[in-house]
């Protein structure tokens, strides 16, 4: 047993360290670590220098333009970029299309689409779940029926994020409703700018607009955008959703708020002392800094047992449910260090006319918005099913 | 970066595995962990002849190993057998006598003839040696010791204790042979003493130690932290094969969502305090050791209370009774927050360190 990361590990780490400190444009980190929302444009610019440098598509193999990193790579990759107020990369196009293509798409799929994906002229977005199918995913309505040598698709999908921004969506429909639901579904790529396609915002409960609903209206595919054999969607959707795996803990996420978190409780004062020293807010921290250390731990230890990236759905599953529990409750000591100064929405005032330090003028705002993270990519209470059906074998 | 135990801590484990299998079963230890002396002078040499003592100390002083993976792999497998002999005890003596070679009492212990228990622990002192009161008096070449000690785990059938106290020097610790001791079982197995000292006569081991004597706590405390892992996951091995027997309302309990879920949390605690517990190993002996170890007894004294309370809860009216083995899981788990500072000490611990200029979380 080794905890230490290897020597080229460790040169790997400083390379990403240097490289984001030297790369990284100084007002998209600010904008990152503000929590203000990105422009469409801040995430290409972001993109394309990571493009440049060959570190943008991390789970593909290398003769498709990838970095055939390992694990332990990824993960280096993903708590450097989180620590230093890199944004997120969309996982869309890259974590998600992108590996379904490479396994299940014909030649010419994947000749058109990975450049596109990698230079940023396609920004996907997913189409997954419906109104009426959330973590029910199986049940969703939205048809496909074949006509010549096209698809006519009807339907509607639901919380699709960041779609404003997208060219293109791939969509599970329903192409058959014999048999068992999971069995009559397919995987199909929609152009958004096809006839028919209407993509509505969705305000959200801290304000912001990241999510859609897409109306399809008699939209014409192209039989040739589907991807894997009709009726076989169910297989890439779970291929999908266990494919990528790197940063679902988000560690470099709560090791960054935990930090932003002692920096506030540094600075402000309430009732006589500084928050820092206040025995239950120590506490408080003292013991999610404790379920952190442990969680990154688990993390690499996850992370190396499923190297082959087969095994690991009930490791993920786990992974998810704890991440996501310390992500929220890092959120809410944040937001409850500011105690009745928490309470205005930010955008509604400028920086300097608050009482808290710019850094957590959006501290409510962006604990609703956190709230997301048990409820997204399978609920929680749907990750402890999967866990569970390993345990009890039911 | 590999969690894989090496070659030869996979025998180990297996091997102290399959022994406590064949000699120490659930029905064995209730005869003995409930009746003086609390444990087995038998499978105290059978544990000794293995290795296992040795195993907690450098081969320079005359072990077989003595780092705090060998530690981790033993004490697992204790956790997970249940086994109330007092290792702990005897794990914390031999890293002072080993670092302090006064006698060939290391030698002995090693061999499993002599059996030892450390006091430290005093009425108003649970953790942090900076309280201890009891105080240690020269006169000429003799050393007296005056005050009272209490929770000496293990001590109970133990030839010698090593007893901690002050001295002008700092913090001494002192041996005493053949100690007349106040006995008690424990709730969850295994004994206890306390000790009355009235110019009590004594060897002087060390005067001025405080630093190894917490670096031998620092052990134990991962020790124990791994004795939780272990019993952690045969208590929520036990739990699952319940829920799959058992029926309520024509079906089994394993198909009760609400049941189910809270496996799955137990499950990921369990996990989390896999890991902690690896990452106190992986600190011991640098920079980081008291605050992944506090951080590990913490983390592991939350969880491992919550398992033991919610294993009870799933299991109904059969996880309150005695006879059913999952109930001295939880009753062990529960106590072994109690010792070598429970979490909230370790809270207060990590605060402290915190306050001392630590980095917040290390990267």
């Amino acid at each position: 047993m080794n905890l230490e990361l290897s020597s080229s590990e460790r040169s790997f780490q400083h390379e990403v360290r240097n490289f984001i400190a030297e790369r990284l444009p100084s007002d998209i980190a600010e904008k990152v670590k503000a929590g203000k929302e990105l422009s469409k444009c801040d995430f290409l610019r972001w993109q394309a220098i990571l493009n440049e440098k060959g570190w943008l598509a991390a789970t593909w193999p290398k003769e498709y333009g990838g970095t055939d990193w390992t694990p332990v790579e990824r993960h280096i990759f993903a708590e450097g970029c989180a620590l230093n107020g890199a944004p997120r990369i969309p996982a869309f196009g890259l974590n998600m299309l992108g590996p379904v293509l490479i396994k299940f798409g014909t030649e010419q799929q994947k000749r058109e689409m990975l450049p596109r994906i990698l230079d940023g002229r396609d920004w996907w977005c997913q189409g997954y779940s419906e109104p009426g199918a959330g973590s029910d995913l199986a049940s969703l309505k939205t048809r496909a029926v074949r006509d010549g040598n096209d698809y006519i698709v009807n339907g509607q999908k639901a919380w699709t994020t960041l779609g404003q921004h997208a060219n293109k969506i791939f969509c599970l429909v329903r192409t058959s409703t014999e048999g068992k639901p999971q069995e009559g579904i397919s995987f199909v790529l929609i152009y958004l700018n096809t006839p028919g396609v209407e993509m509505r915002p969705i305000r959200l409960i801290d304000g912001s607009c990241e999510v859609n609903e897409v109306f399809f209206t008699d939209v014409r595919v192209p039989v040739g955008n589907l991807v894997g054999e009709e009726n076989q969607g169910w297989t890439i959707a779970k291929y999908l959703l266990t494919h990528e795996r790197t940063n679902i803990a988000g560690i470099g996420f709560s090791i960054r708020d935990l930090r932003r978190y002692h920096k506030l409780a540094d600075q402000i004062v309430r009732d006589g002392r500084k928050l820092a020293d206040n025995p239950v807010y120590a506490a408080r921290a003292a013991e999610l800094d404790a379920e952190l250390e442990a969680l990154r731990v688990t993390n690499l230890r996850m992370l190396i047992n499923t190297r082959d990236g087969a095994a690991g759905i009930t490791e993920s599953s786990l992974l998810k449910l704890k991440g996501t529990q310390i992500r929220q409750a890092l959120q809410d000591l944040y937001r409850s260090a500011l105690g009745p100064h928490a309470a205005p929405i930010a955008h509604d005032l400028s920086e300097d006319e608050l009482s808290v330090p710019a850094e957590a003028a959006r501290a409510a705002p962006i604990y609703f918005n956190h709230r997301k993270l048990s409820i997204f990519g399978g609920s929680n209470e749907i990750q402890r099913n999967i866990v569970a059906k390993a345990l009890f074998g039911n | 970066m590999d969690f894989n135990y090496s070659e030869h801590h996979q025998i180990l484990a297996s091997s102290l595995r399959r022994y406590l299998a064949d000699t120490y079963s659930i029905d064995d230890r209730g005869q003995l962990a409930y009746r003086a002396p609390y444990h087995s002078r038998e499978i105290w040499a059978g544990l000794a002849k293995m290795g296992i003592l040795g195993a907690f100390v450098g081969e320079q002083q005359g072990g077989f190993g003595g780092t705090a993976q060998d530690v981790l792999v033993i004490f697992e497998e204790l956790g997970r057998a249940l086994c109330a002999e007092p290792v702990l005890a005897n794990l914390l003596c031999l890293r002072l006598l080993a670092v302090f070679p006064s006698s060939d009492l290391l030698e002995a212990v090693i061999a499993g003839e002599t059996r030892m228990a450390l006091a430290v622990c005093e009425p108003q002192v649970s953790c942090d040696l900076t309280c201890i009161e009891t105080t240690a008096r020269q006169v000429g070449r003799s050393w007296f010791l005056n005050g009272r000690k209490s929770a000496i785990y293990g001590a109970p059938g133990a030839d010698h204790l090593l007893v901690v106290a002050r001295a002008d020097q700092g913090l001494g610790l002192f041996l005493l042979e053949s100690p007349q001791i106040i006995e008690a079982a424990m709730i969850d197995g295994g004994g206890i003493a306390e000790l009355v000292m009235d110019d009590l006569a004594v060897k002087l081991i060390a005067a001025d130690c405080a630093r190894e004597i917490e670096d031998a706590l620092d052990i134990g405390r991962v020790a124990l932290c791994a004795e939780a892992v272990g019993a952690m996951t045969r208590l929520i091995d036990l739990t699952v094969d319940y829920l799959k027997q058992r029926e309520q309302f024509g079906r089994a309990l394993a198909s009760f969502q609400a049941l189910q879920h809270r496996v799955v949390d137990m499950m990921v605690e369990l996990e989390q305090c896999r890991s902690i517990t690896i990452a106190a190993v992986a600190s011991y002996g640098t920079s980081e050791q008291s605050r992944l170890v506090a951080m590990a007894k913490n983390l592991v004294g939350r969880m491992a209370t919550k398992i033991a309370e919610e294993s009870i809860q799933l299991h109904g009216g059969i996880g309150m009774t005695w006879e059913y083995p999952g109930s001295h899981y939880a009753k062990r788990l529960v106590m072994i927050d109690h010792q070598l500072g429970d979490q909230n000490d370790h809270l207060l611990r990590l605060i402290k360190l915190n306050k001392g200029g630590a980095q917040a979380t290390a990267v």
